[in-house]
């Protein structure tokens, strides 16, 4: 649905007398898939809204190509245009204008007549649970509903992909919910889902496949759980009391361990593939050769990890 | 037919924000009413002529075409604010036609200004001012001309510098020379008449005189046409390049 080859943007800031060259985006290859919802991660200022912006015809490329909905970037920016629809990271509505005519005014722009703009309204209205501010000035609504009328204004046009930036940013943690519900709806409807978020859990359940991006590079690729096997798989951690050498001793040798460390107050940090059928193996072990266990404990890396690992800062720190 | 049909989408929608908020078509008006009022009076001894009414006939040629100049020089800050909510980009992922997202900005500016101009001519006329309609057409078209030229060349100017802090100096260091060197307020002499012929508002304001005196083969008419109209068309292909490259 989306394929990007070497995109790139670079732009020109002044600061005083010198001119200064930003990097925005430094070449991205990106494949997404029809009908999934792709996740776009990084920290502030990787280049994500840049990268949307160019895939939305708003800012030209430097370089590299893209084609879009079936539609070249280059050569066919209207055709684009008219198969993607993209809510933008700040707002996109007017104060003064009801969300009602907000969203006639832009299927209009589209060339649709008044009559279909209309119904479509309404239609669109119901659907994002608006029909009741509907005719009231955008500048009263709360920001999640503010929030649900950029996306309206978004599909309005019934798009073919829809580019969201960051669409839950500033939202509480019930209104994100309803926002996730809402994305997935229109994935329901077949739309594919282009949507750029800084939380990694909204990643890893929102999100079909990912992409982290960060100084205008993406850096890994791939379904959560595939980001997440690919760092380091499983850590069980047993504590013993006491008994750690001999417990060392007796897992060396078993196949699905791949690493065995000693934790410093006893006890052992077993790296394994798969937790969940690990720790049956493990108990049994430990049962046959008569150590008592202390406690176990399960951890499965985060996004957080990954993203660790693959940019050397945590998310939160960036 | 399409950048018709967006022009006019995007024409309905600014008109029905003025309407909603008429604030400001009445401020505008404000400007020049004090000038007639308050002003106006003091023309008589000023210019060289008998009578208050015939004062009144050369100053309020040149006050509309004011009006026009400053109606729609300040059209930028509003566009400002309006790139800040996100409204311009969002027309920009669609299809609409980049000149019509200007062209109708511009053309609201010219109903509001035509509008203002026609109230100033009717409270003028118990002052003195006379007109013929064929001569007040004419005139009511040069001030849009001028009314799409600024409010195109404004919007341009807000696109580049994105911010009104910059612009707000620039309109002011602007207008303030333009007007002083327009023979609105006073007739120019000596070496400012010289620099004012570089001035395009200064011919304007010569032909909306000639036309006001009834005297449309006035030669100034359409030499002031030609020069607004050229400039009309530059400040538009401006424009409509600065929509169409990437604003935020
Ligand atoms: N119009 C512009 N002019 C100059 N620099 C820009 C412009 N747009 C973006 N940049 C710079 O490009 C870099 C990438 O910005 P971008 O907005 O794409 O980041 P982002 O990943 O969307 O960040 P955030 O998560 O904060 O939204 C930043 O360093 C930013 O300052
Ligand atoms: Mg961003």
């Amino acid at each position: 649905m989306i394929e990007t080859k070497g995109l790139r943007k670079s732009f020109k800031s002044r600061q005083g007398r010198e001119t200064k060259t930003v990097e925005a985006v430094r070449g991205v290859d990106l494949f997404v898939q029809e009908g999934e919802i792709f996740g776009f991660l990084g920290p502030n200022g990787a280049g994500k809204t840049t990268t949307l912006r160019m895939l939305a015809t708003l800012i030209e490329p430097d370089g590299g190509e893209a084609t879009i909905a079936g539609a070249d970037l280059r050569q066919a920016p209207g055709e684009v245009r008219r198969r993607i629809g993209y809510v933008a990271q700040g707002g996109t509505t007017w104060d003064e204008v009801s969300a009602r005519e907000e969203l006639v005014l832009h299927a209009r722009m589209y060339g649709i007549s008044k009559a279909e703009a209309q119904r479509r309204a309404v239609r669109a209205l119901e659907a994002f649970q608006l029909t009741e501010y509907a005719d009231r000035k955008c500048k009263t609504y709360s920001g999640g509903q503010r929030r649900r009328v950029d996306i309206a204004l978004g599909i309005i046009h019934e798009p073919k992909v829809l580019f969201l930036d960051e669409p839950t940013t500033g939202l509480d943690p019930q209104s994100r919910a309803h926002m996730w519900d809402e994305i997935r709806r229109l994935r329901g409807e077949g739309i594919t889902i282009f949507v750029t978020t800084h939380y990694l859990e909204e990643a890893d359940a929102l999100c079909d496949r990912m992409a982290i991006m960060d100084h205008g590079l993406i850096v890994a690729e791939g379904t959560p759980a595939e980001l997440k096997r690919e760092i380091s798989g499983d850590v069980v951690t047993v504590g013993l009391n006491g008994s750690t050498p001999k417990a060392a001793e007796l897992f060396d040798t078993e196949p699905y361990i791949k690493k065995l460390e000693t934790v410093d107050d006893g006890g052992l940090r077993l790296y394994v593939d798969e937790g969940a059928t690990a720790i049956p193996h493990i108990l049994r072990k430990l049962d046959g050769a008569g150590i008592e266990l202390g406690s176990i404990e399960l951890h499965r890396p985060s996004l957080d990890d990954v993203f660790l690992e693959k940019t050397g800062r945590s998310l939160r720190e960036s | 037919m399409k950048p018709f049909r967006d022009t006019w989408l995007i024409f309905q929608r600014q008109t029905l924000l003025i309407l909603r908020n008429p604030v400001w078509l009445i401020i505008g008006v404000l400007q020049p009413l004090y000038f007639l009022l308050l002003f106006g009076p003091l023309l008589k001894d000023a210019l060289p002529v008998s009578n208050a009414a015939e004062a009144y006939r050369i100053f309020v040629p040149g006050l509309l075409v004011m009006l026009a100049m400053f109606g729609a020089m300040f059209t930028g800050f509003g566009l400002i604010a309006e790139l800040r909510a996100g409204v311009i980009e969002r027309s920009r992922v669609t299809p609409i036609s980049r000149v019509a997202l200007m062209l109708g900005r511009a053309l609201r500016d010219v109903a509001t200004l035509l509008v203002q101009a026609l109230l100033i001519t009717l409270l003028a006329i118990p002052f003195g001012l006379t007109v013929h309609i064929g001569d007040l057409l004419l005139a009511f078209l040069m001030l849009g001309l001028i009314g799409v030229m600024m409010s195109a060349a404004s919007n341009a100017l807000a696109l580049k510098l994105k911010t009104e802090d910059a612009l707000a100096p620039l309109m002011n260091g602007l207008a303030q020379p333009l007007l002083l060197l327009s023979g609105i307020l006073l007739p120019l002499t000596g070496w400012l008449a010289t620099v004012a012929k570089f001035n395009p508002f200064a011919w304007a304001v010569d032909a909306s005189r000639a036309l006001f005196a009834g005297d449309a083969g006035d030669p100034k008419v359409w030499q002031s046409l030609l020069i607004l109209g050229a400039l009309t068309v530059a400040a538009l292909m401006w424009a409509g390049r600065s929509f169409a490259r990437g604003v935020r």
